[in-house]
């Protein structure tokens, strides 16, 4: 039982799962589920009491049994108390003095990570404005490398996404040729396929592995299919990169993706035998996003962002070189507006990375929620002066086979320009040697000896 | 304004490449047309549906209609409640049970037409679909009873309709979330033996049903060809695959597609 008194009421919660939920800034997807705070009061009431909790209790009160789901044993079970020691005495709102202050380091931060739990850092996010999340997050550095170095401070890496709604290699090729002109890609080039057929999949994987092996690219590819699906590529010779799934922070959301925590290290380890990283082995590649277990029916009454932490559990188990947020993919029934967008897209970017994760975020919405480009900018910036490690780079910010809204090649330039940001060291180097940038980082005038643009030329011949 | 010398690439995609920059901005024009794009799928979210047309062309073809309406009390609550987008309101209940009183025996199939996520679409494609798809359901003899016509519904609003009239299958015809390049798209949910509680893997679907997209006349094939299948066996949804394709290609230029 957990107690308050504040504004002269007194305020009970019965169980730090119903405490971490109604302490949440508010999102449609918590009152969907009934467990949101009945009023403005309440939810203040609930931080409050929130901040006077000890870090050690979240390591006696499971907010899902563990008995119950694997999500809870693998956070138990891997919970490392050496590294937990140096906040072990605090409560949360102790934990969030300490983490702004002058004290917190990016060394100690970044140490901390194995002895955190999703909960607990789930918990002092709750507590913090959008402003902590900015620099709390900027304090965790995460280094990953597969054919390049994503993450370093000071770097903004991106996706390039060149998704076509028939998978049509022509069209996904224009929108790769647009993306490197505009020195997009070096986080990896992902297609969202349409089809999960494996001879398709393989298809747009040969493609990939051409352009980069052609054009001597530093990066890396991967196609967004079922983790079984890219197994099975794997084992029949394809060209895999980075294995791709959506993970969630219940064993039973999961389940419903139709995936276990063993299929993740079957995927891992089939990736890392095809030895294709030059610089670095980290072969994942996640996704998350909140709502998910709740659209699933498997969030056992938690709230969403609590159990979105919970997913980078999962995810930091198996050393991934990107781990991506959806965020305002999932529609306004979870995440209303631009407002509610841009808290959770803080949120997950800084409880990825305090838990020692490569965060990225899909800075998107769909357009049946309440939000706009407006937005998107915002939230763009706020993560690129968080240290964000890499954002999407889509035509236009129109995804054509997803219908819906996130960053273009253009915002990514925005974001570099405004605040100073480079790209992986590797990738870099290679835009400025085939002439897209000049030796400061900027798109250069284009010259006629640029082999992509030959390439454009070839393929619209 | 910098332009892009690769955008004849656009050639072979929709996506929004070669647009050129100014500086690191999008030019003046592409903003604007990205912005029109987004302000045609907002107005199809929140335009309210105007059903009198669609009733007009409904009975132009000789189809009874009966008003609904969802749980919801306004547009903000359906897009955040989708619960209650899935349950009847009280009024509409008792409606249906009204009409169920009056039938005489079960219908075969009950076909809702529910706003969704665009007005737009439900305006533009449902009057031509139904057309399409009339004289299918003339050719297998299937009882229809009124056409619904349902304000701020969800696809499983169709499962509580077609459970109270005691329909074999519920055909729910809804707009689907629209895309920025797509703010009119149908989608078609088949259902056999509606009843409260079933999900999404009960159904079949067809989707982008539009001016632009799957014409009329392949969709009322698919659905025709999925309802038939689904009588047949007894169920729809992920055990029910739409092999209809082979159909198509096969019988093409044939009577079954016009």
């Amino acid at each position: 039982m957990y107690r308050v008194h504040a504004g002269g009421t007194t305020y009970t919660f019965s169980s730090l799962k119903e405490l971490l939920a109604k302490a949440t800034p508010p999102r449609s997807g918590d009152v969907l589920a009934g467990v949101a705070a009945k009023s403005a009061a309440e939810n203040v009431a609930a931080k409050m009491a929130l901040a006077d909790v000890p870090l050690k209790q979240f390591l006696n009160e499971a907010i899902i049994p563990y008995e119950q789901d694997d999500v809870t044993r693998l956070i138990i079970d891997s919970h490392d108390a050496t590294a937990f020691a140096p906040v072990s005495h605090m409560t949360v709102g102790e934990f969030r003095d300490w983490l702004l202050s002058e004290k917190a380091t990016p060394q100690k931060v970044s140490a901390l990570a194995p002895g955190l739990t999703p909960e607990m850092i789930a918990a002092v996010s709750k507590i913090m404005r959008n402003q902590d999340l900015v620099l709390g997050a900027k304090k965790a550095h995460v280094i990953t490398k597969f054919r390049d170095t994503i993450g370093l401070p000071g770097h903004m890496s991106a996706r390039l996404q060149p998704n076509h709604p028939t998978d049509d290699k022509k069209g996904i090729a224009a929108s790769m040729v647009d993306g490197l002109m505009y020195g997009c890609g070096d986080a990896v080039i992902g297609i969202n396929p349409a089809s999960d057929n494996i001879g398709a999949i393989t298809d747009l994987l040969v493609m990939m592995d051409d352009v980069i092996r052609r054009f001597e690219i530093p990066t890396q590819s991967c196609v967004l299919t079922h983790v079984t699906t890219t197994i099975d590529a794997i084992a029949k010779g394809a060209p895999v990169d980075l294995v791709f799934q959506s993970i969630g922070g219940t064993e039973g959301v999961n389940s419903s993706f139709g995936v276990t925590l063993a299929h993740l290290k079957e995927g891992r380890d089939a990736a890392l035998s095809l030895k294709r990283g030059t610089v670095g082995d980290n072969c994942m590649y996640f996704e998350t996003g909140q709502g998910s277990a709740l659209s699933a029916d498997a969030h056992h009454g938690c709230d969403q962002q609590t159990l979105e932490t919970r997913a980078y559990a999962v995810a930091r188990q198996f050393k991934p070189l990107l781990v991506n947020t959806v965020v305002g993919f999932i529609g306004p029934e979870y995440l209303y507006n631009g407002k509610e967008i841009i808290r959770a897209g803080l949120e997950d970017h800084f409880c990825g990375k305090l838990l020692g994760l490569p965060m990225g975020c899909d800075i998107c919405y769909t357009n049946h929620a309440e939000a706009d480009q407006d937005d998107m900018d915002i939230l763009l910036m706020m993560l690129g002066a968080a240290g964000v490690n890499f954002i999407m780079g889509i035509p236009g910010a129109d995804d054509i086979m997803l219908n819906y809204q996130s960053t273009s090649f253009h915002d990514a330039l925005y974001v570099r320009e405004a605040l100073g940001l480079k790209r992986a060291p590797e990738f870099d180097a290679w835009l400025t040697k085939i002439g897209v940038t000049d030796a400061s980082g900027h798109l250069a005038p284009h010259r006629p000896g640029n082999p992509l643009l030959s390439h454009a030329q070839a393929l619209a011949a | 304004m910098t332009a892009d010398p690769w955008a004849n690439l656009k050639q072979f995609t929709d996506a929004r490449i070669g647009l050129g920059r100014s500086g690191s901005a999008m030019p003046t024009h592409e903003v604007l047309n990205f912005a029109l794009s987004h302000a045609m799928a907002r107005d199809a979210v929140t335009t309210p549906i105007d059903w009198n047309p669609i009733e007009k062309g409904l009975a132009d073809l000789g189809l009874a209609t009966l008003r609904i309406s969802s749980a919801t009390s306004d547009r903000s609550e359906y897009l955040r409640r989708p619960d209650l987008g899935r349950k009847l309101s009280d009024h509409s209940r008792e409606a249906l049970m009204r009409a169920a009183e009056m039938e005489s025996g079960r219908p075969d199939l009950v076909v809702l037409v529910g706003d969704g996520l665009s007005s737009m679409a439900v305006a533009a494609n449902t009057i031509p679909y139904l057309a399409a798809l009339l004289p299918h359901v003339t050719k297998s003899g299937w009882k229809l009873s009124p056409i619904l016509l349902a304000d701020d519904a969800r696809v499983a609003l169709g499962d509580e309709s077609g459970e109270i009239l005691g329909s074999k299958a519920v055909l729910v015809l809804i707009g689907e979330r629209p895309g920025l390049s797509s703010p009119d798209s149908l989608g078609v949910y088949i259902t056999f033996s509606p009843r409260v509680g079933l999900k999404d893997a009960d159904r079949n679907c067809i989707s982008n049903v539009r001016q632009r997209g799957l014409s009329y006349e392949e969709a009322a094939f698919k659905t025709s060809w999925l309802l038939r299948e689904a009588f047949r066996r007894g169920l729809s949804g992920v055990n029910l695959k739409d092999e209809s394709q082979f159909l198509i290609e096969g019988h093409k230029g044939s009577e079954l597609i016009g």
